[in-house]
């Protein structure tokens, strides 16, 4: 069983692809949840405290927005677990604010960098590129290992 | 800053959506509370919101994928149903991360398709899809015909 990354990290397509194949999908639920069921400082909504920017240092540099650093610190970590990735490359349901945007292209950059099997796939425009789209994520993650 | 306590502390919770002609969101309802221990679950307009100890929901989601294996999708979900910092009945308008979902259930029939034709056809002998990477180069053709264009 791998751990995968999933780009959009909500997406619910390939969150359920990826446990129906019996592998981990890292996705931003976990790392919101792990925020959420933690005692501390009362940060709504998503209990990113002053801490979370601090954090985010290890992946992106000071001078780089609070928001993008406190955002890799959700992602980071699980870029950092991560064995493997999908990413889906007109997403364009991931757009938000200029902190998004950018951590957006951060979280695409790094996995580049990271020497994992990658799979860069487009949403599926018509019932054949389903079939492949399906087709195209079953036959990457079988060559995972693990069951299938 | 106050202290902030947590709830929930040690639970999933998962969302079940799903997209069928012959299951709706109340039948998954009910086959859920059949089955549940001491799990949450809440009935959305596009599935459940199943909240609980980890392997309570897997065991539950299990159950309610046997219903229509191709059309049922789920997901992890952050905070618990009807937590007030997400719950529109608090905020008003979509609750966040709804738009996101709305758009994939447009694309979901052609993964539910996939899924029902994978069963029937080899996933080796189906054709890679299109790389998205791949910037194809401007072939001379193409670039005669725009020189020809920009010319007139």
């Amino acid at each position: 069983m791998a751990k995968v990354f999933i780009y959009p990290a909500t997406s619910l397509i390939l969150s359920d692809l990826v446990s129906r194949h019996g592998h981990t999908p890292l996705s931003s639920a976990i790392a919101v949840r792990e925020r959420i069921q933690t005692a501390g400082l009362e940060s709504p909504p998503l209990q990113i405290t002053p801490e979370e920017p601090k954090k985010g240092l290890k992946w992106a540099a000071v001078e780089v927005p609070a928001g993008v650093r406190g955002r890799m610190s959700l992602y980071g970590p699980m870029i950092e677990q991560a064995e493997a990735a999908i990413i889906i490359n007109d997403a364009d349901l991931a757009f938000g604010c200029m902190g998004c945007a950018r951590t957006n292209e951060l979280i695409k950059f790094l996995l580049r960098q990271k020497d994992i099997p990658k799979l860069d796939l487009n949403y599926p425009k018509n019932e054949e590129e389903g079939v492949q789209f399906v087709a195209a994520i079953k036959r990457f993650l079988g060559e995972l290992g693990g069951p299938k | 800053m106050t202290e902030y306590t947590p709830t929930h502390v040690g639970t999933v919770t998962k969302y079940v959506v799903v997209e069928s002609f012959e299951v709706t969101p109340t039948d998954l309802a009910l086959r859920g509370y059949e089955i549940s221990k001491g799990t949450m679950i809440k009935e959305t307009c596009f599935g459940l919101v199943v909240n609980g100890k980890e392997e309570e929901v897997d065991r539950i989601v299990t159950e309610l994928r046997k219903m229509d294996p191709d059309h049922i999708f789920v997901k992890d979900r952050g905070f618990p149903p009807g937590d007030s910092r997400r719950c529109r009945a608090n905020l008003g308008g979509a609750r966040p991360g709804y738009h996101g979902m709305e758009y994939e259930m447009t694309v979901i029939p052609y993964v539910s398709h996939g899924l029902e034709a994978l069963e029937k056809r080899d996933a080796a002998a189906v054709p890679a899809p299109k790389d998205p990477l791949e910037k194809p180069a401007l072939d001379i053709l193409t670039l005669k015909k725009l020189i020809k264009a920009q010319e007139s």
